[in-house]
């Protein structure tokens, strides 16, 4: 069963080219089906693949596919193939599993869209491109899905390419991207030429033996995460991601949220060895690069209104708690709160779908309220992810973000406060959009007016298609903490499962203090997350305090702006200094130089006039003026 | 030694172009017919030499020699070998496409004329082994060339065809000098009597460090004008901009890579100590060329003029890979030559496309034509893609071998010419943003969508993008032996050795 690994993304590749073949004939909604189905067989593949390594024994559980020499020059030989191990396919269970239902969802979501079948077939393109990054047996096979999901990323945030702020988030994102790849890249060259080869067997195990060298480890572990920064969207490389909303909503679910963006995280954990030999300040860099961003992407979401941007700063602030536990050697906790991430956060955004497309293609909140009687079973599963998020247990947020609460403690406890503070600030603006979005007064009467088109404006209910995968995340969102459980080492069962992978980065924290006390950390938790919880329902349920939203978390410290400042200003001013310089400098003295041989040839021309006195007078003056050279200056004769 | 196969490579367009010429101009689709034949027979039969090609076998391939002017030992030899198969194979595909595909709307007759005889000339430079034939062939080549600018341009036309010619012909001015000086000086350093032979000249003599600097440098003078090397590029702009779309197909495809192709086999071949001697300038103007090419290409205004300038970007890259003396770098420019003829090709087909249909190729006048031509946009974003280098296409292939080979050797360079992969990013997708995002406004809301017969067209373009990303195999297979006996030539002379990768350790729980 391991051996056809390769169809896992060879079934989206053909969903793609079915779609891209026969998408208009096929229409909506069958080419939305078709794309589903694919990536649901994709699915049962992968079932299918995580059974069958199950049933070996640990240390078996990875497996090499090669499909063909992909690139082979020299001593550069680079195959096209796979690797199926714990780590790859926990990653490709859950992004095929979120993934069909994202599809599922899309077909109700994209309803009546021009271009509904060319979506599913960038849909499907993307899930080729993330699976191909998780499977790859090597760097560069990575590489190619790590682009992939960025080109596709691009194609779908600027999917409603007529709007022109959607044309240019997708630009963004794909150049901002591109930046972190510089990265990726480097990293290779550097493996290559320290190893010898590009796959993560042969890198790792380098980096186990020793046989790289520290200097070299930490090149490489700096490289790769610059690369992880930027897809991840981690500080400064975080941009582009709030912009990518401007894609449909299950583009944000899907690829903004639960799969693209954790291929940093990923990428980070297949090469804890090599983390782990470089130099200790690299851990540390990342995580508080992490605990940074979390932190400063938590108090950003405070003040956003619109609906898709708290979630867009909630997701870059998850994301940099996967970072912290990146850097604190809390791999499994990483990747624990990536798959509960993905559950809740899918939800959400699936959710907050489903209220836009209820409230015919309405994003502020200031223009919601009280939907939660209109819109029960959105409203019902949202609350659900919201707690998920917050971090009340017994949900799945909980449970992950406490594990990497504990390794942080360990590594330091100025990690922890701040971890601390961003969890207290997810309840309290999780809260506020709940609050804003389906309790409280309605808003939205005055919106009528804009919707004359669709008589009297009363927002709805959305179709099953759109519901029912809600139902199942919500569902996954209230049951995924089991996964891994903190009361016993039994009940460790993603740390066990993943255990051959992260066995040389994962930290020891057995007898730190926080281990010791890891209940009491439990129970701060959760009076952290009733705390923020607790101080949002008085601000904004019951209007006890006055909100607290400055223009600076709004405008998200001003940081974007002050680099698209640069960038339209002296940026732009150096490029167009650079074309002029080409023009008038380089080519200008091209231009000199002809018009100088055209100028004085001209003039050498006169010369040549044709009247035999002239040449008899220079011959004459020639002459003279030999004879006084060699009199004069020579001093013959 | 049978049929001389790559004698009529040579031949078979410059029939051809007599053929045309004898045709009444009353009846153009006769004379398109009889170039489309000529051409498509000399592409069929590149085709041919390349399946019955020997990948075992590093050396000249299919070798026709015959003594030609005795006295001065001038012959007529011609070989193709990995670093110049590919090339030669898509000038044989390159010609036919751009004679059905492209309508140069008046006189056809001469122009097909020219474009046959401008392939003969490139067919020649590519497959000449003796420095006399291989300088006829690279001088033959500006005439037509200059012609189609000069005769079937646009509006500044012949200050553009002018200036090509004048700035190309310098440069060749100093080569010739070059090839008569090795000539004469490789008797007396190790040849024994005087030749022109390519293969003769470089295994035997010996040039004194000095004298061998120098004369790469009037060779290398040459190639760099025709490359175009940052600074020696601005002809490029003006003639690509000038030029009639097939004249910019055939520029950008395969005669910039003349500049390229001969760097490699009259630079490094001929004169290995000179180039390892002259490596950090070439390495230091390619780095250049590739930052400044990209940049200036960001903020220009004409369409045609942006892959103009990416085109010296692009070459940047091949001059890097070339000077990186390691067979990954190497064998990453001589596909990226190749690559770079097929993308740019396919876009400057492109950008001919929009102005047949819009009469512009300025930017701003261009506006949300992706959402009324859809598949048009569609084909150009996958050739947009190629261009960028992303994974899967063929842009990426050649540009990531350069990359990862430059970097063995040439560290620092490396590391700041590979931002020029973010800054191709950039301009490209701005470009494509202003011309097909957006509300198309009155005058591109009619933006005719590809027609049948031009999608029949770029089919072949868009099929060696995808096949050479995904499966570049046996295209290395053919260019690497040779670039590595390249390698091993310049070791021997110069004492060089390719940096040495460890052997990666044996992976655990794997059959080996």
């Amino acid at each position: 069963m391991v051996d056809i690994v390769w169809l896992i993304p060879a079934l989206p590749l053909a969903g793609f080219l079915l779609v891209l073949l026969f998408g208009r004939r096929l229409g909506e909604p069958r080419s939305g089906y078709l794309a589903t189905a694919m990536v649901g067989a994709s699915f049962l593949v992968t079932v299918g693949v995580f059974l069958d390594l199950r049933s070996l024994p640990s240390e078996a559980r990875s497996h090499v596919v090669t499909l063909f020499s992909w690139l082979p020059v020299g001593s550069l030989q680079v195959d096209l193939a796979f690797l199926a191990d714990p780590l790859s396919i926990t990653m490709c269970l859950f992004v095929t599993g979120i993934g069909t239902l994202i599809h599922l969802y899309a077909v109700g979501y994209m309803h009546g869209d021009p271009r509904f079948s060319k979506f599913f077939m960038y849909l499907n393109l993307f899930a080729f491109s993330m699976l191909m990054l998780v499977l790859g047996e090597n760097l560069l096979v990575t590489f190619l899905g790590w682009e992939g999901v960025g080109t596709c990323s691009y194609f779908l945030i600027a999917f409603w390419h007529e709007r022109d702020s959607a044309a240019t988030a997708g630009k963004k994102a794909f150049v901002t991207n591109r930046v972190g790849d510089w990265g990726v890249m480097m990293a290779m060259f550097l493996a290559f030429q320290a190893v010898g080869t590009l796959s993560y067997g042969g890198i790792n195990a380098a980096a186990e033996s020793g046989a790289l060298s520290q200097t070299t480890a930490t090149a490489i572990a700096v490289m790769l995460f610059i690369g992880a920064c930027g897809k991840s969207a981690q500080l400064p490389l975080y941009l582009w991601l709030p912009d990518a909303m401007e894609g449909p909503t299950p583009v944000s679910a899907l690829i903004h949220a639960a799969t693209m963006v954790t291929a940093g995280v990923f990428l980070l954990t297949r090469v804890n060895p090599v983390i782990h030999a470089s130099a200790s300040w690299v851990p540390t860099l990342i995580a508080v690069v992490g605990c940074a961003t979390a932190l400063f992407a938590a108090t950003i979401a405070v003040a956003q209104n619109d609906i898709k941007k708290v979630l867009a700063y909630s997701t870059v602030s998850q994301l940099g708690y996967m970072f912290l536990a990146v850097g604190s050697g809390a791999y499994v906790a990483a990747i624990f709160h990536m798959i509960t991430h993905a559950f809740f956060k899918a939800l959400l955004f699936l959710g907050s779908g489903s209220v836009i497309h209820g409230m015919h293609h309405e994003q502020d909140m200031r223009r919601m309220g009280a939907l939660r009687t209109l819109m029960p079973i959105t409203a019902f599963t949202f609350i659900i992810g919201w707690l998920a998020i917050a971090g009340v247990p017994p949900f799945a947020g909980f449970w992950s973000k406490d594990e990497i609460l504990l390794f942080a403690f360990a590594k330091s406890p100025v990690l922890y406060v701040f971890g601390l503070i961003t969890a207290i600030l997810t309840a309290y603006y999780m809260t506020r959009q709940v609050i804003m979005v389906f309790y409280g007064t309605a808003r939205w009467h005055d919106k009528a007016d804009e919707h004359g088109a669709h008589g009297d404006f009363e927002p709805h209910e959305s179709p099953v298609t759109m519901l029912a995968p809600l139902v199942v995340l919500a569902g996954l969102s209230v049951v995924g903490g089991a996964l891994q459980l903190p009361f016993s080492s039994n009940l460790h069962f993603l740390g066990k499962w993943l255990e051959p992978v992260v066995e040389v980065g994962e930290a020891n924290i057995h007898g730190t203090w926080a281990d010791n006390n890891k209940y009491l950390l439990l129970v701060i938790a959760v009076v952290c997350a009733a705390l923020g919880i607790a101080a949002s329902i008085a601000v904004y349920g019951k209007h006890r305090a006055r909100a607290i939203e400055p223009e600076v978390l709004e405008q998200g410290w001003y940081y974007d702006r002050t680099v698209s400042n640069f960038m339209g200003g002296p940026g732009r001013a150096a490029f167009a200094a650079a074309a002029w310089f080409d023009r008038t400098i380089i080519d200008g003295a091209v231009n000199q130089v002809g018009k100088v041989v055209r100028g004085s040839a001209g003039e050498m021309r006169k010369v040549q006039s044709g009247y035999v006195r002239q040449y008899a007078a220079a011959i004459g003056v020639g002459v003279v003026l030999l004879l006084v050279w060699f009199v004069v200056i020579r001093g013959i004769l | 030694m049978g049929f001389p196969v790559l004698t009529t490579l040579v031949l078979a367009p410059a029939v051809g172009a007599v053929a045309v010429a004898l045709l009444s101009r009353r009846r153009p689709e006769w004379i398109k017919l009889m170039a489309l034949l000529a051409s498509a027979f000399t592409g069929a039969l590149s085709i041919w030499v390349m399946s019955s090609f020997s990948t075992d076998d590093a050396g000249f391939q299919f070798v026709s020699k015959h003594l030609w002017i005795e006295p001065w030992g001038i012959s007529w030899h011609l070989g193709v070998d990995g670093i110049s198969l590919f090339l030669v194979v898509l000038t044989g595909v390159l010609f036919p496409l751009v004679i059905v595909g492209i309508d140069p709307h008046h006189d056809h007759k001469r122009y097909f004329a020219w474009l046959l005889l401008l392939e003969a000339g490139m067919m020649g430079s590519f497959l000449s082994l003796d420095l006399f034939v291989f300088f006829v062939f690279f001088e033959l080549v500006l005439v037509p060339m200059y012609f189609l600018i000069g005769g079937w341009g646009y509006d500044d036309r012949v200050y553009a065809a002018t200036k090509f010619f004048l700035y190309t012909m310098l440069g060749s001015a100093f080569m010739l000098v070059g090839i008569i000086t090795t000539a004469v000086l490789a008797r007396s350093n190790g040849v024994g009597h005087i030749t022109f032979d390519l293969v003769e000249i470089a295994e035997k003599a010996t040039f004194a460090a000095s004298t061998g600097r120098w004369l790469f440098f009037a060779f290398a003078v040459a190639f760099a004008v025709k490359v175009p090397m940052f600074p020696l590029h601005t002809w490029l702009p003006d003639a690509h901009t000038q030029a009639p779309t097939g004249g910019s197909v055939i520029l950008a495809g395969v005669m910039l890579k003349l500049g390229t192709y001969g760097l490699l086999r009259f630079g490094l071949y001929l004169f290995p100590e000179a180039a390892r001697w002259g490596a950090p300038l070439f390495l230091t103007l390619a780095t250049i060329g590739i930052i400044y090419g990209a940049v200036v290409a960001t903020m220009q205004k004409d369409l045609k003029r942006l892959v103009a300038y990416s085109s010296v970007a692009h070459l940047g890259f091949i001059v890097l890979g070339t000077f990186a003396f390691t067979s990954q770098a190497i064998t990453g420019a001589v596909m990226q030559m190749v690559n770079h003829g097929v993308s740019t090709g396919a876009l400057f087909v492109l950008v001919g496309m929009i102005y047949e249909r819009r009469h512009t190729r300025e930017i701003a006048q261009l506006r949300g034509i992706q959402k009324v031509a859809p598949i048009f946009a569609g084909v150009f974003m996958v050739v947009m893609l190629s261009s960028i280098g992303v994974p899967g296409l063929n842009g990426f292939v050649g540009e990531y071998l350069i990359l990862i080979g430059s970097f063995l050797t040439a560290r620092w360079w490396t590391v700041v010419a590979a931002t020029g992969v973010i800054l191709a990013a950039l301009y490209l997708m701005w470009a494509y943003q202003r011309v097909f995002h957006g509300e198309p406004d009155d005058d591109n809301k009619n933006f005719p969508e590809l027609r049948l017969k031009e999608g029949m067209f770029l089919l072949p373009f868009v099929g060696l993008i995808v096949f050479c990303g995904v499966y570049p195999k046996p295209m290395l297979d053919r260019i690497e032996p040779s670039v590595k006996a390249l390698i091993t030539h310049v070791s021997e002379k110069t004492g060089y050795t390719e940096p040495q990768i460890p052997t990666p350790p044996v992976e655990e729980g794997e059959a080996p």
